[in-house]
Formats: C-alpha cells, sequence, structure tokens
C-alpha cells in the first residue's frame, strides 16, 4: 500500500483507531468520555485506510464545527475523513450526494426539497402513517409471536412511509433494503459497495425515466417538476437525490425503532409511565435518539481555512469528524449521560440528526414515525416482551449506522 | 423582545415552528416566516429555545 505523507506517524504513542466500538448497546464508546474531559478536540488514525482526523467530543464544539462555514462535506477534496475505503478511480466518478455538497450547490438543491418536509407537510402525513403502523401491528397480532420485530415492523413502516412519499414501487422494497443495507455496511469491499450503489442507481434511473414522462404525485415527479424552472439538476443529480432520499428514509428510522423499543422494554417503570400518559412520546422520542445517536460518525467534515476548535487549531485541509454521539453524552449539557431518562427536559438539544446547514431533512418525519411506532406498540401490544436472550442480539458494529440486526419478541 | 431572522441563512428544518408556533412559521417554500415580531413575554423561554435549536442561527432575538 502506498502512503501518502500525511499517513506519515507523528512522534508519541500511537494515535487512537476510529471507529471505536461500543462495548455495550446502550451506552457511547468507552473511550469518548476520556477525550470529552482531557482532549476534547483530539487525533485518531482512521482504521479504513491509517490516515489521520481530528475527533470532536464535546457538544459546544460538535455545534461549532457543523455550523463552521470554513468546513466543507465533500468527500472528493484531500484530507476528507473516509470511513470506507474508495478507490481514487472510482472516487472523481463519484456525483455527490447533497450531503456532501457545499453552498451555494448545497442550498439550491436542499431549497428544492425543503417544502417536502415542513412542520406542516408531516403533520399532515401523521394519520397515513398511523395507518401504515395499524396494519403492519394488525399482521403481527394475526400471525402471532414470537416475530422479528425488525422484519414485522421496524423496517417495513419506514420502508413504506419513504416509498409512498417518493413514489417508489413497495413491491420491490427487498431490492432496495438489500442494497441499502450493503451500502452502511464499512467492511465491505469496495467492489461489493460499489455494486450495491450502481445497482440501486439503475433501479432508480429507470424509476426517474418514467416518471420524466409520466409524473405522479409523489416527491420524485414534483422535484422534477420544479427542475424544469430551476434547472438545479441534470438526470444523475435526480437519481442521486432519490437514492439519498430512500436510503436516508428509511434505514435510519428502522434502527431506532428497533433499538427504542429494546430500550423501553429494559426500563418497564419508563415504559409503564409512557403507556399511562402518551403526551410524554414527544419527550420520549428525543431522549431515545440521544442516548443511541446512530449516525454518529455521519458529521465527516474537512477545513478548508484554519479554525480554532477549544484548544486547537485545525488546519485547512485536515479531516474532522464531529462525533455526535459524544456531544449526546457531554455531562455538561446532558447530566448522568449514561441513563435513559423519557423526562429529561434537555433531551431536544440532541445532534443525533446532526447540525448545521446539512441537519437530516427527513428529521421531523423520522419524530413522527417514531412516535407512531412505540405509541402503536405500547397502546396495542401491553405484553410485548423480548424473545430472546440479551446477549443473543446482534448489533451493527460494523455498519456506518447503529442497529440490531434481529429483535424476537413475543406478547 | 424583538424577533428578526435572515432567510438566506434558513434551512428549513422547521424546530421554530414546532417549538413555537406562534411566532414562527414556514412559508411555500418551507422557509422561516415570522408571524409576530415583537411576542408576548411570556413566550421568551420558547422563542430562545427556537433560537438555540435553529440548526442554521438564523434567528436574532433583540431585547
Amino acid at each position: 500500500m502506498t502512503q501518502s505523507a500525511d499517513a506519515v506517524p507523528e512522534a508519541g504513542p500511537p494515535l487512537p483507531q476510529f471507529p471505536m466500538r461500543r462495548t455495550c448497546p446502550f451506552s457511547e464508546p468507552r473511550e469518548y468520555a476520556a477525550m470529552r474531559a482531557e482532549d476534547p478536540v483530539s487525533r485518531a488514525a482512521l482504521k479504513v485506510n491509517g490516515k489521520p482526523t481530528w475527533l470532536v467530543t464535546r457538544h459546544e464544539h460538535v455545534r461549532q464545527v457543523l455550523g463552521d462555514g470554513r468546513v466543507s462535506s465533500n468527500l472528493k477534496l484531500p484530507g476528507y475523513p473516509h470511513q470506507f475505503h474508495i478507490p481514487e478511480e472510482m472516487l472523481a466518478q463519484v456525483r455527490l450526494m447533497m450531503l456532501n455538497m457545499d453552498p451555494p450547490e448545497h442550498s439550491a438543491h436542499r431549497r428544492m426539497l425543503i417544502p417536502e418536509f415542513t412542520a406542516r407537510r408531516v403533520r399532515e402525513m401523521r394519520p397515513r402513517i398511523q395507518e401504515i403502523v395499524d396494519e403492519r401491528v394488525d399482521a403481527m397480532l394475526a400471525a402471532g409471536g414470537p416475530v422479528d420485530l425488525v422484519t414485522a415492523l421496524a423496517l417495513p413502516v419506514p420502508s413504506l412511509v419513504i416509498c409512498e412519499l417518493l413514489g417508489v414501487p413497495y413491491e420491490d422494497h427487498a431490492r432496495f433494503e438489500e442494497w441499502s443495507a450493503a451500502m452502511m455496511n464499512h467492511e465491505l469491499s469496495p467492489a461489493e459497495y460499489g455494486a450495491a450503489v450502481q445497482a440501486l442507481d439503475m433501479y432508480l434511473d429507470k424509476l426517474v425515466t418514467l416518471k420524466e414522462k409520466e409524473p405522479g404525485d409523489d416527491l420524485i415527479s414534483r422535484f422534477l417538476e420544479k427542475n424544469r424552472t430551476e434547472q438545479v439538476a441534470d438526470h444523475v443529480d435526480v437519481v442521486t437525490m432519490a437514492r439519498l432520499m430512500l436510503v436516508g428514509g428509511h434505514e435510519t428510522t428502522a434502527n431506532m425503532i428497533a433499538l427504542g423499543v429494546l430500550a423501553l422494554l429494559r426500563h418497564p417503570e419508563q415504559l409503564a409511565e409512557l403507556r399511562a400518559d402518551p403526551a410524554l412520546l414527544p419527550n420520549a422520542v428525543e431522549e431515545l435518539l440521544r442516548v443511541f445517536s446512530i449516525s454518529d460518525s455521519g458529521t465527516a467534515r474537512v477545513a478548508v481555512a484554519d479554525i480554532e476548535v477549544g484548544d486547537v487549531t485545525i488546519r485547512a485541509g485536515e479531516g474532522i469528524l464531529a462525533l455526535n454521539n459524544a456531544a449526546d453524552h457531554d455531562e455538561s449539557v446532558f447530566p448522568d449521560p449514561g441513563t435513559l431518562d423519557i423526562h429529561r427536559k434537555e433531551a431536544r438539544s440532541h445532534l443525533a440528526f446532526g447540525y448545521g446547514i446539512h441537519q437530516c431533512i427527513g428529521a421531523n418525519l423520522a419524530r413522527v414515525e417514531l412516535e407512531a411506532v412505540y405509541g402503536t406498540l405500547l397502546r396495542r401490544i401491553p405484553g410485548l416482551r423480548l424473545a430472546a436472550e440479551p446477549d443473543e442480539l446482534r448489533f451493527k458494529d460494523d455498519a456506518m449506522v447503529y442497529g440490531v440486526y434481529a429483535l424476537p419478541v413475543t406478547w | 423582545m424583538r424577533v428578526s431572522t435572515d432567510r438566506d441563512r434558513c434551512v428549513g428544518s422547521g424546530q421554530c415552528a414546532l417549538l413555537s408556533p406562534e411566532v414562527f412559521d414556514q412559508d411555500a417554500d418551507g422557509l422561516v416566516v415570522v408571524l409576530r415580531e415583537s411576542p408576548a413575554e411570556e413566550l421568551r423561554g420558547e422563542v430562545l429555545q427556537a433560537v438555540d435549536l435553529c440548526p442554521s442561527r438564523t434567528i436574532r432575538v433583540h431585547d
């Protein structure tokens, strides 16, 4: 393997490796607390290529970095902290997704999509989301336990919701769920990763082409219509946008559904309170988002100018991972951060959806889906319990987005 | 208390419209609209929370 100059180790002890694993599914990686206390902006080496990156761990600093116009999200820039191995020639061909664009390109793309996810639009989607959840819970009850909650509920609900929003036929869900799961797995080879992206893009390419000819009442068709006057995106951009919405719209929410249910089952007293008073649900959702912060390292950036963060100067061209799971366990913002507390008054200050101009555009949709799923399960399946030993559960330690592969439950 | 916004910065997260619906809304483009430029004092708490949670620091409060 050839090494670039910036991969030469600095003097002193070897750098800690990133990513660091969560030794307990309900807490942050063990190393984070010490980093926040002693070395809040510190160096680490990326496991995938040995290159150095900055790790930012305090809530205040993570917000500062993600709100700073002098950081770029462009994964093609040298110094960007990649967590997948992407060969140079493949990288050169990558079409940037919105989350890897910088202003003004990013602003133009994001503004095409903002109207789809306003507080009002998401509120209007609520009844249909509730219907989808009820249908899946009906099916669970009809089948009888034990069932795997991931395949019976956690995956189908967000998948159905995003399919209806985008105008993607749900019949094809098995295929795109497999491709998007592969795209999240950072232990796959570049060839396997590339094949998954290509397969999904070919599928979406056909779909977008169809909608160009026969528009429907869906996000992709509305995007195409608006684009006729705005001229923001070409065909490949639209396919790339559809991929981002489809993958981002179901994988993350699915993981939060399963993890959230598991966490509530482990805290029966808080679960009972929630069942008795559904008005507590919105804050419980925020607290569960905070505790898991499943997309911990999704906030990768590269400095385009020198910036001061705490006592450290991050130089132009250096990579930064603003770790939202570390920020969301910062004891100066969230006292006793390792404890799940559905009443926590500052829960909403979490950064699980990121912060700054790239904050998850579907955050409010995810919130509504999580509320609907947790609330419905508590109400309609009061005897819900785990149907496996906790130590039999397999967690997604190998993925960009944390989760649990299967969650056997019964009632 | 006076509230102002810089719409050029807005990324349409809708946090303000959710947290303080009497003071903030989103227009057809999904961008922030201030409904009350001088909101009642009892709304200060939620307005300040909207300021804090706005991901693009779009909202300003002047006393």
